[in-house]
């Protein structure tokens, strides 16, 4: 089988927009005039900006032609490690398109958009079913303004209990967004090193939670792709001497039906949806990053909160514990409608085997690949599978390199260099929706690779080669960053 | 990133756990990080330093360097008060890269405890941690 699945077709190089445009170029037709003329003002008159001036097919083929350099989960297989790059299925745009939720203005009346409300009163409920927390907000934008929000809950829980509190502690083996959201809400972020399994011990725990720190935020699994096995005893620690739990979920996608997180010990977690639920990123957004909390800080969630009452959905602000909005309005409902459209297509069961079919898809990788590459750690993991450059490293040849080349052979490159515990990180989650012959394909250009790293390292140290643009400078890119379409010195 | 021994580790300096080194100069102590950190970091695109009069204790984070791989926090080896953050850093910060010891220095602070001098790592103490 020829692992090589690029070929160098048909790709257009495509200059800046300035570059295509032409003076008095343009891509549309104003509005006939049904006012008088009449001059500008002359103090609102000011040098017109530098806008390119295109046709419509002109500016078509500039952003169809830039997509077309893109790889995407809709063209190739895509294992970035901790993003949960799963395949969207289609229905879920189409229930999304739906005009009365795709034209919906949010300042609707509520007797006018029911169906919308009900929609979010819905998912809310499932979403705590699948956690087996007992109340859910849809308001966070994404998850890091979880995070936020959940942060804000322990701050507001433990002032509501009259003492206030200064530390959060976060392992080391957590998502890197933790200690921010820790430390944008005032919480000084205390690193628990992981033991030498890859997971958290109770002891490192035990030593450091006191009765100034607020609580933990765990990643379970973790990034390392492995379960905290002791979770429930840390809980047990943390509750101990008042603490909270808050569970980064991100990494749902191996535990769904699996784990109940409210039995855990867990008080408060975040999920993704459009990682575990199947709704579109990569881009930047828009996700949604739900919070799911124990009955006992319901009161903080953010408000308004859809509430049902004589047969009608209703918003309300009514909640006098709430740390208040997080949003302009009311989440990213799109979002919102295609989770709620993967979670119904799939039904309970299917969701519980898409978690068993990603562990299983991830256990494949890392033992087919441990022959050429050095695992982290060399135990059965969950989602993910993490390893390093070790073996390539005295050849010359670092995770980088590795990386680049990938995409020579059609393959997203895996998230590299997190997490920051493995040197030379390669960190590879393939999902449940890949099949097994493309997993052997991924697996025959990672030997391929290994192979290479052996015979010809140069090979890999120029990488990429097939593509549009080669190694990109990103040293460069990083100290001297071009961040306007025309630079102010072109003509 | 290159194997130990072709990592250069200066006799005349000081040194910290946390990858920082330190050589004290008329009662004021310069300190930037080491060959091995620059190294594992690799090119170097930003580095954050802290106001001039800032007193901060050992230990503490006093600023931070990302490169094109991470951001990592730098911690002060010794307590006591910043006189100077190196100026040349904003502008060039692969100075840190291409001079570690020399014009890629971070800042220069009056100690306030010099006994916490004695606790420092040796080049060959040092050495030996990372070989650990």
């Amino acid at each position: 089988m020829n692992p090589l699945q690029a070929a160098t077709g048909l790709v257009f190089e495509e200059p800046l927009l300035w570059e295509r445009g032409r003076n008095g170029r343009t891509g549309f037709s104003m509005p006939r005039r049904d006012v008088e003329e009449t001059p500008l003002p002359q103090e609102l008159s000011v040098e017109p900006p530098d806008l390119p001036e295109l046709s419509e097919v002109d500016l078509v083929r500039h952003y169809v032609r830039l997509s077309q350099w893109n790889v995407a989960v809709d063209t190739a297989m895509y294992p970035l490690g901790s993003c949960t790059m799963k395949y969207n299925p289609k229905t879920n745009e189409r229930q999304a398109a739906l005009p009365g939720f795709a034209l919906a203005h949010p300042l609707l009346p509520e007797s006018l958009c029911q169906g919308a409300l009900e929609l979010i009163a819905a998912l809310e409920c499932l979403l705590a079913e699948i956690t087996g927390l007992d109340a859910v907000t849809l308001q966070p934008g994404a998850g890091a303004q979880g995070e936020l929000a959940g942060m804000l809950i322990f701050h507001a829980y433990h002032r509501r209990r009259g003492r206030v509190r200064s530390k959060i502690l976060v392992p080391d083996t957590a998502h890197g967004t933790n200690p921010a959201s820790a430390a944008l809400c005032g919480y000084t972020a205390v690193p628990v090193a992981s033991g030498g399994r890859g997971i958290l011990e109770p002891q490192a725990v035990a030593a450091l939670m006191d009765e100034q720190t607020a609580g933990i935020m765990l990643t379970n699994p973790n990034t390392l792709g492995l379960f905290e096995e002791h979770v429930a005893e840390i809980a047990r620690i943390v509750h101990e001497k008042g603490g909270l739990v808050y569970g980064d979920g991100a990494n749902m996608n191996a535990v769904l039906g699996r784990v109940d997180m409210g039995r855990i010990g867990v008080d408060v977690l975040h999920l993704n949806l459009h990682k575990t639920f199947s709704t579109p990123h990569g881009g930047g957004g828009p996700g949604a990053g739900p919070l799911c909390v124990k009955r006992e800080l319901e009161p903080f969630l953010p408000v308004p909160r859809v509430v049902h009452r004589e047969g009608r959905f209703a918003w309300s602000e009514d909640f006098p514990l709430s740390i208040g909005k997080l949003q302009a309005f009311w989440g990213n409902f799109g979002v919102l409608v295609r989770a709620y459209s993967y979670i119904l297509s799939m039904g309970a069961a299917n969701l519980e085997q898409a978690s068993r079919l990603a562990v299983l898809n991830a256990n494949y990788l890392r033992v087919g690949l441990r022959e050429h590459y050095a695992p982290a750690h060399d135990r059965p993991c969950m989602h993910e599978c993490v390893f390093s450059d070790a073996r390539q490293r005295p050849l010359g040849v670092t995770t980088l390199d590795i990386a680049k080349r990938l995409m020579d052979y059609g393959f997203h490159p895996p998230t590299v260099y997190f997490p920051l515990v493995v040197p030379g990180a390669l960190m590879i989650e393939p999902t449940e929706t890949e099949s097994k012959e493309m997993l052997d394909l991924f697996l025959a250009a990672m030997a391929a690779i290994a192979r290479e790293a052996r015979e010809d390292p140069e090979r890999l140290r120029t990488a990429p080669t097939r593509c549009l643009r080669r190694r990109l400078d990103e040293v460069a890119a990083a100290r001297k960053p071009t961040l306007t379409g025309r630079p102010p010195s072109a003509p | 990133m290159k194997p130990l021994q072709e990592l250069s580790f200066p006799e005349e300096l000081r040194y910290v756990e946390s990858h920082e080194w330190v050589r004290v100069e008329n009662g004021v102590a310069r300190i930037g990080i080491t060959d091995y950190a620059q190294d594992q970091l690799g090119d170097v695109v930003f580095v954050e330093l802290p106001a001039a009069g800032k007193t901060l204790a050992r230990g503490a984070a006093f600023g931070s360097v990302e490169s094109v791989k991470a951001v990592s926090e730098l911690y002060m080896p010794l307590s006591g008060r910043v006189v100077e953050a190196n100026p040349a850093l904003d502008s060039s910060p692969e100075l840190v890269n291409r001079s570690p010891y020399g014009e890629g220095w971070m800042i220069r602070v009056e100690p306030s405890d010099p006994a916490e001098l004695a606790g420092l790592l040796s080049a060959a103490e040092y050495r030996e941690r990372l070989k650990g």
